[in-house]
């Protein structure tokens, strides 16, 4: 028998991201029909603005669930690395690079932990985050002082800082994200490393009998994330201008959202970090268009959770007829 | 016995031992696996049938005993120590990532990357490359798919196992073990993965298939080692005996001596109807 290769609109329509870019480009047009100020491009970079940060927390959450784990610690290691970077660079009289490179440090090592106590200890991924969001929250608190840290240095807000593309003023922070979730993209499916990832959710028994070290992928994972929610936390305190304890105390379960409003299984093994993309920028179109319409906040994040239940379903659903 | 005095077995075996407590698992087994048959390893549950191939695969470290691999001695201390030295084995339930497609399957675990800079510095996967081997490798074992980029979860059973039985063969330079291949398979599934393990035999590779399946056995072994009691009872040609006694061997109604089956318990083998 002849063996063929899926033609490309083929591979269109059967990729998992289908479904969720449908929405998203659904929503799109119901706004555009709807606001006047919607298809603007000024919008459109408000809109990437408001989601870059959850969506890069996303980035390390959509690793971690490929692996068929979960992290509910990113948005407290995220608060906690925007602290030490401002921190240290405001009274701690760091060289702004330096905060940030042990900003990034930290954030690492807290993946680290996070992967070792997985791999090491056998803990389920929900109980080990579980238990880290409520250390690092507090270690917060504790180290900020509760206090929150202004007058930053110039370099520690320059991803803040816009440049122009056409009549749009388009943040490199914006631009960071992006880049990030190309880089991701690129190493999930075009490197070996990724297609471990990918076999290690599906099965780590099956992944460990073919040779790959299973435990050090999963550290490594974690471990990554942790970087990329440091990346967050630089993100963050260029967005609001400070280095505030109380940030990022939803975003654990934002990025939750957006991974698998992008169609991510929960169970491990199958989704793209393009789709995690996809996922945040449904909520971010989601909340922008309701708010030009003037539907009050509180139904968006209505509207929001029955989004997720939905995503759910349909990934259930799908699986199911697979089987 | 019947082994053939001439050649030297690929894979063998000498007075291999394992212990949990106080159950004992391999009570000094010996194997012996010539170049080029398909020997199939039968017995009844606990006779140690399985103890005996994770000892060969290197998923278990046997307390005594020695493995040797083309004559020389060696020790597997994982089954990625086994793989290393061309032994690989098709899991029952463990052969295949569902979510990745035929050509990761095939290369997990030991990409190819493209050449240059693209691969050395970036780490491209060159997946061209591994679709066209991949394809050949299918064809090799006449194992028919529409696409090699559909995941493996999109298969039926039976190509999903030949998706397992094509990438053992691709690597294994001297031994590929199968693990109850057509267990979970239906008849003509069952058949398509019987005559690929033929294939693999003709080309050159030897097969070692576990399996409760006696006319399976009967269809494609050359010899059969019959296990019991965590040792080997009895090597056989399955022409030289009917199902009716090798199922006697392996339950101890029957003892071979000589190339003949004799009775050694007269109870047990009245029980049977075989006296």
């Amino acid at each position: 028998m002849a063996v063929m290769e899926a033609t490309l609109p083929r591979r269109l329509i059967t990729t998992p991201v289908a479904g969720p870019l449908a929405a998203l480009v659904l929503a799109c047009l119901f706004f555009g029909l709807n606001t006047g100020q919607f298809f603007t491009g000024p919008n459109f970079s408000l809109i990437i603005q408001q989601v870059m940060v959850v969506g890069t927390l996303a980035i390390g959450q959509t690793l971690i669930i490929l692996t068929a784990g979960i992290d509910l610690s990113n948005g407290a290691i995220m608060a906690f690395g925007g602290i030490v970077m401002t921190k240290l660079a405001v009274t701690g009289g760091l060289p702004p690079l330096l905060a940030i490179a042990a900003g990034l440090a930290v954030c690492s090592a807290f993946g680290l932990v996070n992967g070792l106590l997985v791999t090491r200890i056998s803990l389920p991924p929900f109980i080990v985050t579980l238990g880290m969001l409520n250390v690092v929250f507090a270690l917060t608190h504790i180290y900020s002082g509760e206090q929150t840290v202004t007058g930053l240095p110039p370099l520690l807000t320059v991803l803040g800082q816009t440049f122009q593309v056409g009549q749009t003023n388009v943040t490199y922070g914006s631009l960071l994200t992006i880049l990030l979730f190309v880089l991701f993209a690129y190493m999930l499916g075009s490197t070996a490393w990724g297609k471990h990832v990918y076999a290690l959710g599906n099965s780590p028994e099956v992944a460990r009998l073919t040779g790959i070290r299973t435990r050090r992928l999963t550290v490594g994972v974690y471990t990554v994330a942790g970087l990329v929610y440091g990346i967050a936390a630089l993100l963050l305190i260029s967005r609001t201008g400070v280095g505030d304890p109380q940030a990022g105390q939803t975003d654990n379960l934002d990025s939750i959202t957006a991974v698998v409003l992008g169609g991510t299984s929960l169970f491990g093994g199958r989704g793209l970090v393009i789709g995690t993309l996809v996922g945040a920028l449904i909520v971010g179109v989601f909340r922008n268009g309701l708010q030009l319409m003037g539907v009050p906040s509180i139904y968006q994040t209505l509207i929001t959770g029955v989004l997720v239940i939905l995503a759910v379903a349909v990934d259930q659903l799908s699986r199911r007829r697979n089987r | 016995m019947t082994t053939p005095a001439s050649a030297t077995p690929v894979l063998q075996a000498r007075g291999l031992v394992k212990k949990y407590g106080h159950v004992t698992a391999l009570d000094g087994a010996d194997f012996d696996l010539m170049p080029g048959e398909v020997l199939a390893v039968i017995g009844d549950n606990g006779a140690g049938k399985s103890s005996l191939i994770k000892a060969l695969t290197g998923a278990l470290q046997p307390d005594a005993g020695e493995i040797l691999l083309d004559g020389s001695p060696v020790r597997f201390r994982s089954p990625i120590d086994a793989r290393r030295h061309g032994i690989e084995t098709v899991y029952q339930d463990l052969a295949v990532a569902a979510s990745l497609d035929i050509a990761t399957n095939m290369f997990l675990g030991r990409e190819l990357r493209k050449p240059g800079i693209l691969g050395s510095v970036f780490r491209l996967l060159d997946k061209k490359r591994m679709r066209e081997e991949s394809a050949r490798h299918m064809a090799d074992l006449k194992i028919g798919l529409r696409s090699l980029t559909q995941p493996v979860e999109s298969l039926s059973g039976g190509q999903r196992q030949g998706v397992a039985v094509a990438r053992a063969v691709a690597w294994a330079t001297h031994v590929v073990v199968m693990d109850e291949p057509t267990a979970a398979l239906g008849v003509k599934e069952s058949g398509q993965v019987l005559d690929m393990i033929k294939r693999v035999r003709d080309g050159g590779t030897p097969v070692v298939l576990i399996s409760h399946n006696m006319p399976h056995v009967f269809e494609i072994a050359d010899r059969v080692h019959i296990q019991r009691l965590g040792r080997r009872v009895a090597q056989i040609k399955p022409g030289d005996h009917d199902m009716a006694e090798v199922v006697a061997i392996m339950t101890g109604a029957l003892q071979v001596s000589e190339g003949k089956a004799v009775v050694a318990d007269q109870d047990a083998a009245e029980a049977i109807g075989l006296s």
